[in-house]
């Protein structure tokens, strides 16, 4: 079995180092000290199980896990975060608080050893993530990647949403970025004050908005600063009239 | 089914003045007037009577008299007396103009109406005086209590903004790693967590302390956090030999250099620098806090975000001025300003 520590300090890595000497079955590939190390470590080597960080320069646990197309088996390590604590607890995938441990931490590497369902662990994390996703840090930014690289877009710099299939179009003024998620998720994490669903296919940046005008029978189009227009439904201009506060 | 309090009052209050109506009803019977004599003169009676209570109750509700309570209690009942006395008198002679042997029954009645009038009136006025006065005494009670109860979270909430959780855990984390590999750097790293751990809990909110102190508790603060983060972290400190015993409210440094610290760290991969520059001028003390971030990825401009918010809270308690906390951010060096009146 190949697993792969993630933590952006030394301590707490050597920490889960010294305890994995415990398994010989076990070998330890990388040590990664931020998330984009740890996205390019888990594409290199495709690790079994991972030890994972929450809190950590530029891009945190949850968000790199997000990056990953099929996250290995995570043993999650954190001081203490009240939102991921929450998002664990709910969800049946494992987390040590630090300080933990040994017995505490063998626990966890068994449990995750005899995971025979491997689906139903992938399934339950990424609820987690969804529920994570709603801590305060993170509906700031929104990490994608594009071309093997990590960029992370700051939620005031997005011009507004567009579904794309199984994906969700993430337009700025730089260009447009793909998102493995729904817009039903966009609509529900974002800001209210800043984001308005206009249609079943749009998320709108309200304070792109310059003009509203109609379009064709009970709809209407917002026009963008960047002069890009947007479809409003009917349902949808009443939502962004109450927004605005006409 | 349970009865409101209030709704009760008021079945007990149309009850009693029913029974009462009745037997004025058959008082006047006995006395010999027709049914209808007397039937009239009970209800034009008793319905002024009682509206003239619901007036009081009601004056009480919104008005209660502090002082001379007892005076006033016989005054208003006085009054009222008098005007229902004088209205009754006329609606009923109004009524009965042309019934002589009514007439000088009512004018023979008239003390005994007072009397009895005055003292009706008296009770009720006394009765509400005291219903209100001991619900008001319960509100102010539960007031009090609610404000005890405020003040006692707020310190609660103090208590573990000093404990900071997530720094405490890591730092535990580090020293456990620390035992297996290097038991003597464990044990200093203890010692350390525990001098800082003492100066918060003894350090009072309002207090002042030099500069040079609270720089050394910050020492202790930053040589533990630099073990957490290895070669990530390093520090600068300047503070010229004049401005080291300028006064500072205690601890107020530590949370805006562990904002600076979390911010440079998570919003960088690279190794940070934190600069800490003390100043003394035009009777100020001003503390630079420097910390690199990336401009493109993070937003800043949001005013003092970033957990400073309790800083600027607290000096405007102590100072009543909003403006000793100011950030700027320049190229990558986002910087924390903090201002401190000189002398006290």
């Amino acid at each position: 079995m190949k697993a792969l520590i993630i933590d952006d300090e030394p301590l707490a890595r050597s920490i889960v180092k010294e305890y994995l000497q415990g398994y010989p079955q076990i070998e330890l590939v990388q040590e990664c000290c931020d998330g984009f190390e740890g996205v390019k470590a888990i594409q290199q080597h495709q690790p079994d199980i991972i030890f994972l960080d929450i809190q950590m320069p530029k891009i945190n646990g949850f968000e790199m896990l997000e990056l990953v197309d099929n996250p290995p088996a995570t043993i999650f390590t954190t001081a203490f975060d009240e939102y991921a604590i929450k998002a664990f607890e709910s969800h049946a995938v494992d987390y040590l608080l630090k300080p933990f441990s040994k017995e505490r931490f063998d626990k966890a590497v068994q449990k995750c050893m005899g995971q025979a369902n491997v689906m139903a662990q992938r399934n339950s994390m990424q609820t987690m993530l969804d529920a994570a996703s709603h801590s305060p840090l993170q509906n700031q930014r929104i990490v994608v990647k594009i071309a093997g690289k990590i960029k992370i877009i700051p939620v005031e710099e997005i011009h507004y949403l567009e579904a794309s299939d199984d994906y969700v179009k993430i337009h700025t003024k730089e260009g447009s970025y793909l998102k493995n998620k729904t817009m039903n998720y966009f609509e529900q994490t974002l800001d209210t004050a800043l984001f308005t669903r206009t249609h079943r296919s749009y998320v709108v940046n309200v304070q792109q908005i310059t003009r509203i005008e109609p379009y064709e029978k009970e709809s209407y189009v917002v026009i963008l600063k960047s002069g890009k227009q947007v479809p409003v439904s009917k349902a949808g201009y009443a939502k962004l009239k109450s927004v605005l506060g006409l | 089914m349970s009865i409101s309090p209030n709704r009760k009052f008021k079945y007990v209050f149309a009850a009693w003045w029913l029974a009462w109506a009745m037997m004025h009803y058959s008082v006047l019977l006995n006395y010999g007037l027709t049914p209808l004599q007397a039937f009239a003169d009970s209800c034009i009676s008793n319905i002024l009577l009682a509206g003239c209570c619901l007036l009081i109750i009601n004056n009480m509700r919104y008005y209660l008299p502090r002082q001379e309570k007892y005076w006033y209690v016989l005054a208003v009942s006085f009054g009222l007396a008098s005007v229902w006395l004088i209205t009754v008198r006329l609606l009923l002679w109004v009524i009965f103009r042309n019934t002589d042997v009514y007439l000088s029954m009512l004018s023979g009645s008239s003390t005994i109406r007072y009397g009895i009038a005055f003292l009706m009136l008296g009770c009720m006025a006394t009765m509400s005086l005291l219903f209100f006065t001991q619900k008001e005494q319960k509100e102010m009670d539960a007031r009090k209590m609610e404000a005890e109860k405020l003040a006692k979270e707020a310190e609660l909430y103090k208590l573990r903004q000093q404990l900071q959780p997530h720094f405490l855990f890591n730092s535990l984390n580090s020293i456990s790693a620390l035992v297996g590999a290097r038991p003597e750097q464990a044990r200093k790293m203890i010692h350390q967590l525990s001098d800082f751990l003492r100066g918060t809990l003894k350090r009072e909110e309002h207090q002042l302390v030099k500069l040079e102190e609270e720089l050394q508790y910050l020492e202790l603060y930053l040589e533990i956090e630099k073990v957490r983060f290895g070669h990530r972290l390093s520090t600068i400190i300047e503070c010229s030999d004049n401005c080291k015993i300028m006064k500072l409210p205690s601890l107020l440094l530590q949370p805006i250099v562990e904002n600076a610290i979390k911010f440079g760290l998570y919003d960088t991969t690279e190794d940070i620098t934190i600069r800490i520059t003390a100043s003394g001028k035009d009777n100020y003390l001003q503390v630079n806090v420097e910390n690199p971030f990336d401009p493109e990825t993070s937003s800043p401009k949001k005013g003092t975000g970033f957990g400073l918010s309790s800083v600027q809270r607290r000096l405007y308690l102590l100072f009543a001025r909003n403006d000793l906390l100011e950030t700027k951010s320049e190229n990558n060096l986002f910087t924390t300003i903090v201002k401190i009146p000189q002398p006290y």
